[in-house]
């Protein structure tokens, strides 16, 4: 079965710091893969390099076997592949409702028309009405981002990229700066997308990556260091000495 | 979730309904009906403010919506109206309708061919990009004197009367006045459709996160391009309009005085929101009027500390405070 999402030797420099060094991964469909590692890892740049917001130096990417290496990063979101950022990327100006639209209008094709006004998108808003409902964010689907706290931002963010759809959804640290009283909701929005889409998140928090994850992958000075199921990781020696061990830093 | 609560929902009814017209809206057109009533003896003023509005809301569509930074936006005023100015000179067409639209194109193709160079770009290295474009564009017109007239540029051109009965005099100017409004009220329309459609959708999105934009798949590029290139063609048009209604053309089209002239007046009246071109353009020409009356020789510095009031305190410029205070009004009456 060839997977959904693979990389073959990549490798990625800049300058004299190589940031992923011959990684091979494969992220199968239905997967709920967990990519972690210490600070500078390299586990953002490589998912900026499936995403295609870099181009790597060396190596392939491919998606279900086609070789999309050189495939731009708008083509990839549109071949089914979405991402979230780790430091939220939001249309700042606009309500919550205008966000969400944004990505369903690119994926449904809405986008590029010129002469009937958006709001006759009673499709796209729907679509979007119901996406925020089901992030417990419809009662705030009126404000602008600067109007909410940062655990809502961080919804936002993930609800423009499911607003595309994607079949592979890859997940920068979700919840990063969020209060534990609210990951939940993240978490839970996560449990429900669809079991065929393909999962990956990159994550500091042990607890939320070990509930989530059915395999993990740790990545060391931008080298995959050791990989395998939850249980596997927990008892690798290896791992807990350069990892596990260190996590108290990450607080 | 049944489907009436979710259009319910405020959020997605103010979305659904933004672009329906509000009964103010058809009072500045009004009021440039008015005004050619009033002031009989101030049309060929009042010509000229109206270009200047349709020109600021060209550049409101690239600057204020898709956010591209621009100090060059005279490049495509001037494109249109050489076009009509070399075309109506040499006696190849005179009739200024289709004259119009021959500016709106070439205007177009000008901001295509650079918009697909300069758009590569951002910030300050495409703020200097549009000014070379026009510096190019001035000096140019300036040296091919043959055919542009050079310094003094090209005048009396012989605009064939529109529909072939309505002439234009050049000492009175109830002609122009009228048919520039109804150009721009056709150009204000467009552009007003535009910025509601997902497309507009989408120049905001731009503006407000480019990166995001690449992220949910948008040809950000592509469509930077397109909406600089409808920018281009109506400042174009705009800019035809001017030599038709002064019957001349010159450098002054070109310069970059027109260009930032037409910066500030947006950023005074508020740029991003379609009337704050028109807002803008009325407060400029006022402001000129009364501070040039009072301090002749130095009127352009109480304009630049307005200006810098504004870039400090209020970035919105005069429409941005507006809606800050009907917003508070808003909140006052729902405790």
């Amino acid at each position: 079965m060839t997977a959904l999402l693979e990389t073959r030797s990549l490798s990625m420099s800049f300058g004299a710091l190589r940031a992923t060094r011959d990684v091979t991964f494969a992220l199968e469909e239905g997967a709920r893969h967990a990519l972690i590692g210490p600070n500078g890892a390299g586990k953002t740049t490589f998912v900026n390099l499936l995403s295609g917001v870099l181009g790597p130096s060396s190596g392939e990417v491919l998606f279900k076997g086609r070789d999309i290496t050189k495939v731009e990063q708008a083509e990839r979101v549109k071949l089914g592949i979405a991402r979230t950022f780790q430091i939220n990327r939001l249309f700042r100006g606009l309500s919550v409702l205008e966000n969400v639209y944004m990505s369903i209008a690119e994926r449904v094709g809405a986008a590029p028309d010129m002469l009937r006004p958006a709001g006759a998108r009673r499709d796209v808003i729907d679509e979007a009405m119901e996406l925020l409902t089901r992030l417990k964010l419809a009662d705030i689907a009126h404000k602008t981002i600067p109007e909410l706290p940062y655990g809502r931002q961080r919804l936002v963010e993930l609800a423009i990229t499911l607003g595309l759809k994607p079949q592979v959804l890859l997940l920068d640290e979700p919840a990063a700066g969020v209060p534990s009283a609210e990951s939940h909701i993240i978490l839970d929005a996560i449990d429900a997308l669809p079991k065929s889409i393909g999962v990956l998140i990159i994550d500091h928090d042990m607890d939320l990556v070990f509930r989530f994850a059915k395999k993990i992958t740790v990545l060391v000075r931008g080298a995959v260091f050791a990989e395998g199921s939850p249980k596997e990781i927990g008892a690798n020696a290896d791992v807990r000495a350069v990892y596990l061990g260190q996590a108290a830093h990450h607080g | 979730m049944s489907v009436t609560s979710m259009s319910d929902n405020p959020a997605a009814r103010a979305l659904a309904r933004r672009h329906r017209f509000q009964w103010w809206e058809v009072l500045p057109w009004l009021l440039g009906l008015a005004f050619y009533f009033a002031f009989p003896r101030y049309l060929a003023f009042g010509t000229d403010v109206l270009i200047t509005i349709l020109f600021a809301i060209s550049l409101d569509l690239a600057l204020g919506y898709a956010g591209i930074v621009t100090l060059g936006h005279a490049a495509f005023f001037g494109a249109g109206a050489y076009t009509v100015g070399m075309l109506a000179k040499n006696g190849i067409w005179t009739e200024p309708i289709t004259l119009l639209i021959l500016a709106g194109v070439v205007a177009g193709l000008v901001g295509l061919a650079s918009g697909l160079v300069l758009l590569r770009t951002t910030g300050l290295t495409l703020l200097m990009l549009t000014l070379c474009t026009m510096g190019l564009l001035e000096e140019s017109a300036n040296m091919a004197a043959d055919v542009t007239g050079g310094f003094d540029g090209l005048d009396s051109l012989p605009i064939k009367p529109i529909f072939g009965r309505f002439e234009f005099d050049v000492l009175y100017s109830s002609t122009q006045y009228l048919y520039v409004l109804a150009v721009a009220l056709v150009c204000f329309v467009f552009v007003r459709t535009l910025v509601y459609s997902p497309f507009g959708h989408s120049l905001t999105g731009i503006r407000e996160n480019t990166l995001r934009m690449h992220a949910v798949g948008a040809p950000v590029r592509w469509r930077l391009v397109l909406c600089y290139t409808i920018s281009a063609a109506i400042a174009g048009v705009a800019g035809g309009l001017w030599a038709e209604a002064n019957q001349y053309v010159n450098l002054s089209t070109l310069g970059l005085d027109r260009a930032a002239t037409v910066l500030i007046i947006l950023v005074l009246g508020g740029y991003g929101r379609l009337y704050g071109a028109m807002v803008g353009a009325i407060a400029y020409m006022v402001l000129e009027h009364f501070l040039s009356k009072a301090y002749p020789t130095a009127w352009q510095l109480g304009l630049g500390l307005l200006l810098m009031a504004i870039a400090l305190f209020a970035r919105g410029g005069i429409l941005g405070i507006v809606e800050a205070f009907s917003r508070r009004r808003d909140r006052d009456r729902k405790p």
